[in-house]
């Protein structure tokens, strides 16, 4: 698993993500915030491993782990045809905005989110919102879930395959107590 | 036309010599006695001149930064490291860095239009000198200049008057560059402000271009409906000797059509061209074909089909004629522009430059004079053609599955890709000789070709594409409307008040570039849908070339099947990059002609106008350049919203209000003079689109204005359900914050609305004459 940005000209970052060596640091990290969300992109319903949609390992991910979930783009549709509700639906650079405004008070009005999941927009609209947030949010912890790693975010998986990526959210989902 | 020159006006002098009495001296140009329209306040705004209204628009639609790197290297203190607050050696951190590469580009895209506006107004004045008249639309056409007249107060009505225009354009790109040199400007909202002045300057430079080019070269002329002329790769005969025209100063294929014309030989040659330079060939000459945008320039010449490769300006790759030798076809560029290292043979006769071209002795010329481009390259397409027999670098079908066999399954080309494109599953089915998933890439590839940069092994992997793609490639036959250039008067008089009231729910303008994606289809599809629903929708350049791409039910493409004009309904064609100055026009002009304000010198009037009561929005579905960040920079000072596809993320910068914050919507009642909530209408400035789907709810929400009448924001409304519902799957979150008055909601909906407003505590509001500027209160009550 490589450590090099998924597209090879996103190098640009003097700061560079952690690499997340196991699914269960991700987890851990994910228990540890008091106010996780996790924005879930349009490419979850492009991508596939196991037969199954990535919006479907998302969903079962975030139902055991009870983190929000914001969907951007047209996602909310998707989301509900498979019976999960997010816990909003917003444009991808809105959400970005509002989280990296330190003054926002999330999406229940219960507080600011301390850490950001992102997954499943394209590459390098993530890469941007993520730089957005490293630079302008600098306490905010940012993680993604995609199997490209993002050298923008806090925490990011390396360059993975799909079947690695399938089972990384798995291990995730069950570390959780989903199935 | 007014100038800037002396003009000095003596009722009487007395000297030692003698009594001078009504002495009137003008240096410089006579003063234009016929425009009488009274002078604004801001006549050839300097940089700061309107700062105040774009701190208005900044302060409601704040930037977020998504800085593309995290480190300054403009100058040798650098590079500097400013990720999350750190300055750099000069003291600029990462929001005012971030800001300076938007004025940046953007001055990059308005001195590249003005530029080309500069070259063929130069042009055309010594072809057909300087009182050559302006006539964008004979009696059609009263406004002929509409943002000229507006921010620099000029009438222009000949050639020669387009100078003093220019000249005050390109004064202003070298002021707003001089600001981003370091130890200048240090504020992020100032380096915007300057990133709207050089875009406003851009819309003036680019309607210089298109008037000079209207005028002088005979174009269709606003309030005609201009013919349908062929597109694509398919509808070029192949048959017959092919000159390609890449660019967008039609300058040289203008001297190749006329030389084709003058020897009888236009019916035995095809001058086709692609990118912008297209629009204007066949609005000079119906017969021209539009290839494509930039995307196709690849295809076209590894397909052998270009016997001869011209080459002027903008958006033409730096490797054509490396591309172009490789299939034999000599190439002549015609740019100062864009000079490709190629010897200068301007002042050699055309005999010899043409045995050169022939004989292979050299691979291109640079020629700029362009009768002269004119005759080498019709002579030398018409010799070569026999030689080159359709000469291409297209592997066979059977080779495309040998070649895919050495390919390492190092994805590689994927991670070079941009759109991410899943080229090594595509490689891997060609090894069992299935090439079905190479032919799906053809539809979604931009054409670019980091793919074969990034494969170790060399794969051509664009040419097995290309080849997968054939069919489909050679069935490209479809249909453009040539570019219609300005809105006549007419048209505006007569959508000008269901727009203003809303009752047409809005004007789409559909502009730019091909880096889509997903494929072109994305702009056919938003284009008919709102067509289909009855807003005005005006296209451009490379999107009003996707849109004719495709094909409905019934065979017809978009042009066929809805009217040309500016209308409800329409879907016109204003031509090429330059003519997106008459989308800005036709807003202007609705606030002149329509709403009666003055224009001369009068620009935070009229933007407030535009801003506050006309429903357009500006869509850059594949937005890729600098001129297209020109071009939305200048659409933001006059309050119009714009929307970038997800590569336009890449611009580093959004503009965004925040909806369910009420004080950011605060607009002044012009006629209590007291402030009141407007609804978030437009909620954004500048924002990105992740899909279609998304798009096109994001259009249907944006075009509403404070000022929409109850009857017009209940249209609006119905549409921005309808498309929500139908796209995302579900009712909208934010209904309650559109409507003012129960006759705002739709009255179809009314039940599960009224729901809605209960849940969130709704209460009625008035609908404002909206105005963000307070002199506009005294106004009305004077």
């Amino acid at each position: 698993m490589s450590c090099e940005p998924w597209q090879c000209a996103e190098i640009a970052a003097t700061k560079k993500a952690n690499p997340i060596p196991k699914p269960e640091v991700a987890v851990a990290m994910i228990q540890r915030a008091a106010h996780p969300i996790i924005i879930a992109g349009s490419n979850l319903t492009e991508r596939s491993m196991d037969c199954r949609l990535a919006i479907d390992f998302i969903i079962d991910l975030a139902k055991a782990s009870n983190v929000q979930v914001v969907a951007t783009a047209h996602m909310v549709g998707e989301f509900i045809k498979r019976g999960y509700q997010p816990a909003a639906f917003m444009n991808a650079m809105e959400i970005g905005q509002r989280v990296a405004d330190p003054t926002w008070m999330g999406l229940d009005g219960k507080g600011h989110p301390d850490l950001v999941i992102l997954v499943g927009m394209p590459y390098y609209m993530q890469a941007l919102i993520l730089s957005g947030l490293k630079h302008f949010a600098p306490t905010l912890k940012t993680m993604t879930l995609d199997n490209m790693y993002h050298v923008h975010a806090s925490w990011s998986f390396p360059n993975a395959s799909l079947e690695d990526w399938a089972n990384n959210l798995k291990m995730m989902t069950s570390k959780f107590g989903g199935n | 036309m007014t100038t800037k020159n002396i003009h000095i006006k003596l009722d009487e002098m007395k000297t030692n010599s003698g009594l001078v009495k009504n002495l009137e001296l003008s240096i410089g140009k006579i003063v234009n006695e016929n425009y009488n329209e009274p002078m604004g306040p801001t006549p050839m705004p300097s940089v700061t001149a309107l700062r105040d209204w774009d701190l208005k628009l900044l302060n409601k639609y704040k930037p977020f930064y998504m800085p593309d790197c995290d480190s300054c290297c403009l100058c040798t203190f650098g590079k500097c490291d400013l990720t999350a607050g750190k300055r750099g050696a000069c003291g600029l951190d990462i929001a005012a860095q971030s800001s300076r590469i938007v004025a940046i580009a953007c001055s990059i895209g308005a001195a590249c239009h003005s530029a080309h506006s500069r070259h063929l107004v130069h042009h055309l004045i010594e072809k057909y000198g300087r009182r050559y008249p302006l006539d964008v639309g004979g009696l059609n056409v009263k406004v002929e200049a509409p943002i000229t007249r507006l921010v620099t107060g000029i009438k222009p009505e000949t050639l020669g008057d387009l100078d003093d225009v220019l000249a005050y354009v390109e004064e202003q790109i070298t002021q707003v560059l001089a600001a981003a040199h370091t130890g200048q400007e240090a504020n992020p909202l100032d380096f915007e402000s300057k990133a709207f002045h050089v875009g406003m300057c851009d819309h003036i430079g680019m309607e210089v271009g298109d008037i000079a080019q209207i005028s002088a070269l005979n174009y269709p002329k606003a309030g005609t409906e201009t013919p349908l002329v062929k597109l694509g790769i398919g509808s070029v005969d192949r048959t017959k000797p092919v000159v390609m025209c890449i660019g967008h100063n039609v300058v040289p294929s203008v001297g190749i059509i006329d030389y084709a014309k003058e020897q009888k030989i236009d019916e035995n040659i095809e001058v086709v061209g692609l990118c912008c330079t297209a629009h204007d060939i066949t609005r000079y000459y119906p017969r021209g074909r539009i290839v494509g945008p930039i995307s196709w320039e690849l295809r076209f010449i590894r397909a052998g089909l270009a016997d001869v490769v011209v080459l002027d300006e903008q958006c033409v790759r730096t490797d054509a004629a490396d591309e172009a030798a490789k299939v034999g076809s000599p190439v002549i560029a015609a740019s100062e522009k864009n000079c490709v290292g190629f010897k200068n043979r301007t002042n050699d006769t055309t005999d010899a430059i043409v045995d050169d071209l022939i004989s292979g002795k050299v691979k291109g010329v640079l020629i700029l004079d362009p009768d002269k481009v004119g005759e080498v390259a019709v002579r030398v397409a018409m010799k070569i053609a026999p030689i080159r027999k359709r000469k291409n670098v297209l592997p066979s079908a059977e080779e495309v599955v040998t070649i895919s066999k050495t390919c390492t399954q190092c994805k590689l080309c994927q991670r070079s890709c941009p759109q991410d494109l899943a080229i090594p599953v595509a490689m891997k089915a060609a090894t069992t000789g299935d090439i079905s998933k190479l032919t799906d890439l053809y539809e979604v590839c931009v054409g670019c070709g980091r793919c074969e940069q990034a494969c170790p092994q060399k794969i051509m992997i664009h040419s097995l594409i290309i080849k997968a793609g054939e069919k489909a490639m050679y069935s490209e036959d479809n249909l453009c409307r040539s570019g219609s250039g300005a809105v006549s008067d007419v048209e505006i008089r007569s959508v000008g008040g269901p727009i203003v009231l809303g009752e047409i729910p809005g004007i789409i303008a559909m502009v730019g570039c091909s880096n889509y994606p997903k494929g072109g289809k994305d702009v056919y599809d938003i284009a008919r849908e709102f067509a289909s629903r009855r807003y005005i929708v005006v296209l451009s350049g490379c999107s009003a070339m996707a849109a004719g791409s495709y094909r409905n039910s019934e065979g017809q493409t978009i042009y066929e099947e809805f009217p040309g004009g500016f209308e409800a309904g329409g879907v016109s064609n204003v031509g090429s990059c330059v003519s997106n100055s008459h989308i800005a026009g036709a807003a202007i002009k609705v606030a002149n002609i329509f709403a009666k304000r003055n224009l001369r010198g009068n620009y935070e009037e009229i933007a407030d106008y535009i801003h506050n009561r006309l429903g357009a929005v500006g869509l850059a579905w594949g937005a890729y350049s600098q001129k297209a960040a020109a071009i939305g920079a200048g659409f933001w000072r006059l309050g119009v919203p714009v929307i970038v596809g997800p590569h336009g993320s890449k611009y580093r910068r959004v503009l965004l209000g925040r909806k369910e914050d009420p004080e950011n919507w605060n607009v002044i009642d012009a006629r209590t003079g007291e402030t009141v909530n407007g609804g978030p209408a437009p909620e954004h400035l500048f924002n990105v689109a992740e899909t279609k789907e998304e798009c096109i709810v994001q259009i249907a929400k944006l075009v509403m204005r404070p000022n929409d009448t109850w009857k017009g924001r209940a249209g609006k409304l119905s549409h921005y359900i309808d498309l929500h519902k139908r796209y995302m799957g579900v009712m909208p979150n934010d209904i309650h914050l559109y409507i003012r008055t129960p006759a705002d909601i739709p009255i179809t909906m009314k039940d599960e609305i009224q729901k809605i407003l209960e849940e969130h505590n709704w209460k009625e509001t008035t609908i404002p004459d909206p105005t963000l500027l307070p002199r506009m209160v005294r106004k009305m009550k004077e």
